[in-house]
């Protein structure tokens, strides 16, 4: 649903809002570090974050905690900096002003491939490289050095429904299973945040369902925090803990699904 | 033709150029009647050949009966302006001029400098500079043509670049399947000129040297010479170029900066 059918929200959220506090509830259930300290410290502090291309700021003054464990999904209309903002929070971008603390320490400081080690990341588009589905999860790991066994390689494709299918090579793969390959690979350099950035708005409606849970079920077992953009309201409402609203580079509103979904003129 | 009617040389130079003109500006307008528009180009590049060809063989017969040590002026300020040309043809790539002119001075300067050493190279003037064009110019060719089809590699294949960088990768790594195709096409002429010497064609400097009375093997060979060493400086050329040029695409955050260019969308008008 894309924000245009605004009118339709109030309706449909009475629907998904059951769906979401139970995903909320069993994602706490299942959760490994429930009640430690880390499970509520905020693993990512942005500060006054700012991107200016051709004189536009195109993400102004974004500040915003994000808490460990947590699913944070960004909406907004088209170009309201959205992806813009993902990619300052792994330094695929410089941010012209402000900066982004990882678990306490300024990313400036961390080298940036090791950043985004840590702060993992799945495209609208999932680019694989030439090869096979073994040879794209090996990539992450043979950076720092590893070289991923045959066993772990199965264990992260059982997570994403490829079991078995490790030495199939990428050309012939659907849609859905490159974006199930690409979120194993993301996972396979073992990342505290995963940013997610439109993952299913490529794929058709079935794998777009497909994708959505296994997203959700993967983040929540692998105890990850999760910032995603997503242009579809609900959506948003059937994955995230607390929803972040930008327009035209800023944050407009944020918090939990049904403080921000049901805020009047939240998206007028 | 022409000869039966210009009787002076002069003339008669100037006549055949205005063929060969011709003949170019027809190229032209084939490729424009295909909508490929080399109009500017073509005449600029016309025009600047003559006059420099024409400029420099005025005062080339000057220049060359200085001494020897002057060759190395005029072979370094052939070296800077390849450099100026090739940067020229590769917008867009940061750094270029810096990258193309490590790259021409290292790759055909050590060759030349090698082989003048060696005695391959004649030390006089008159050797030393046309040999000496012959590599840098070709060094020239050869680095625009690893700049121009780095920059198309990376401009095509910005999302598994970016894909590599977000997994973790050193952005040197991520860039280097595209290093290795651009040196492989850019060394394509230098190699294809080694392997066709003598059946395909008959190089301008062999004819020189038969003409001038030099003994047919010796010319023969001489060419095989020149033409390795233009492989060697082009070669050279080409892997000093991709190891400069790797770097300079990413920021110093390992970031990439080169972008593809927005293609314009023709404009369409709506029917009546």
């Amino acid at each position: 649903m894309s924000l245009a059918a605004l009118d339709k929200v109030p309706s449909l959220l009475s629907a998904c809002r059951r769906h979401s506090d139970q995903v909320f509830l069993t994602a706490r259930f299942h959760r490994p570090q429930e009640g430690t300290v880390t499970s509520y410290t905020n693993i990512l502090d942005i500060d006054h974050l700012n991107r200016e291309v051709g004189g536009v700021r195109i993400v102004d003054d974004v500040t915003v905690a994000i808490r460990a464990g947590s699913v944070l999904v960004v909406v907004g209309p088209s170009g309201a900096g959205k992806s813009s903002f993902l990619r300052l929070l792994n330094r695929l971008d410089e941010p012209t002003g402000g900066t982004v603390r990882l678990a306490g320490r300024d990313y400036k400081e961390i080298p940036p491939p090791e950043l985004r080690r840590r702060v993992g990341m799945v495209t609208q588009t999932a680019f694989l490289f030439p090869g096979t589905i073994a040879d794209n999860l090996r990539f992450g790991p043979l950076q720092q050095g590893i070289e991923l066994a045959a066993e772990p390689i199965e264990a992260l494709l059982s997570q994403v429904g490829l079991g078995g299918r490790a030495g199939e090579g990428v050309a012939h793969l659907s849609g859905g299973e490159a974006q199930r390959v690409s979120l194993a690979r993301a996972l396979a350099t073992k990342p505290a945040v995963l940013l997610l950035d439109e993952p299913t708005s490529a794929l058709d409606a079935k794998a777009k369902d497909e994708v959505e849970r296994l997203i959700l079920t993967v983040v929540r077992r692998n105890d990850l925090t999760c910032v995603m953009v997503s242009h579809d309201l609900a959506q948003a409402a059937r994955v995230a803990d607390q929803v972040m609203v930008m327009n035209k580079g800023k944050l407009t509103k944020i918090g939990t699904v049904s403080e921000v979904i049901n805020a009047e003129g939240m998206v007028r | 033709m022409l000869k039966e009617w210009f009787a002076n040389q002069l003339l008669l130079g100037c006549a055949q150029a205005a063929v060969t003109t011709l003949v170019a500006l027809a190229v032209m307008l084939l490729a424009r009647v295909r909508e490929i528009h080399l109009e500017r180009e073509t005449v600029v590049a016309l025009v600047r050949g003559i006059v420099q060809i024409t400029a420099i063989g005025s005062i080339l017969v000057a220049l060359l009966r200085g001494p020897s040590w002057t060759s190395v002026f005029l072979l370094a300020a052939m070296i800077a302006a390849a450099a100026k040309m090739s940067s020229d043809r590769s917008k867009g790539l940061p750094g270029s001029f810096q990258v193309s002119l490590c790259a021409i001075a290292s790759g055909a300067g050590s060759v030349i400098a090698l082989m003048t050493w060696a005695g391959v190279i004649d030390t006089r003037i008159t050797s030393l500079v046309p040999i000496g064009s012959m590599l840098i110019a070709n060094a020239m060719n050869t680095n625009s043509l690893v700049m121009n089809r780095f920059r198309s590699e990376v401009e095509s294949h910005v999302g598994l670049i970016e894909t590599g960088l977000a997994l973790g990768a050193d952005s040197r790594q991520t860039v280097t399947p595209y290093v290795e195709v651009s040196v492989q096409s850019s060394l394509i002429p230098a190699i294809d000129s080694l392997r066709s010497l003598g059946i395909v064609w008959i190089p301008g400097l062999m004819a020189g040297m038969l003409l001038s009375g030099a003994r047919p093997i010796y010319a023969a060979i001489y060419q095989f010479v020149t033409i390795s060493m233009i492989f060697s400086s082009s070669g050279l050329t080409a892997l000093i170029c991709s190891l400069l040029i790797r770097g300079s695409v990413f920021s110093p955050a390992e970031q990439l900066v080169l972008r593809p260019p927005q293609i314009a969308v023709p404009n369409v008008r709506s029917g009546a």
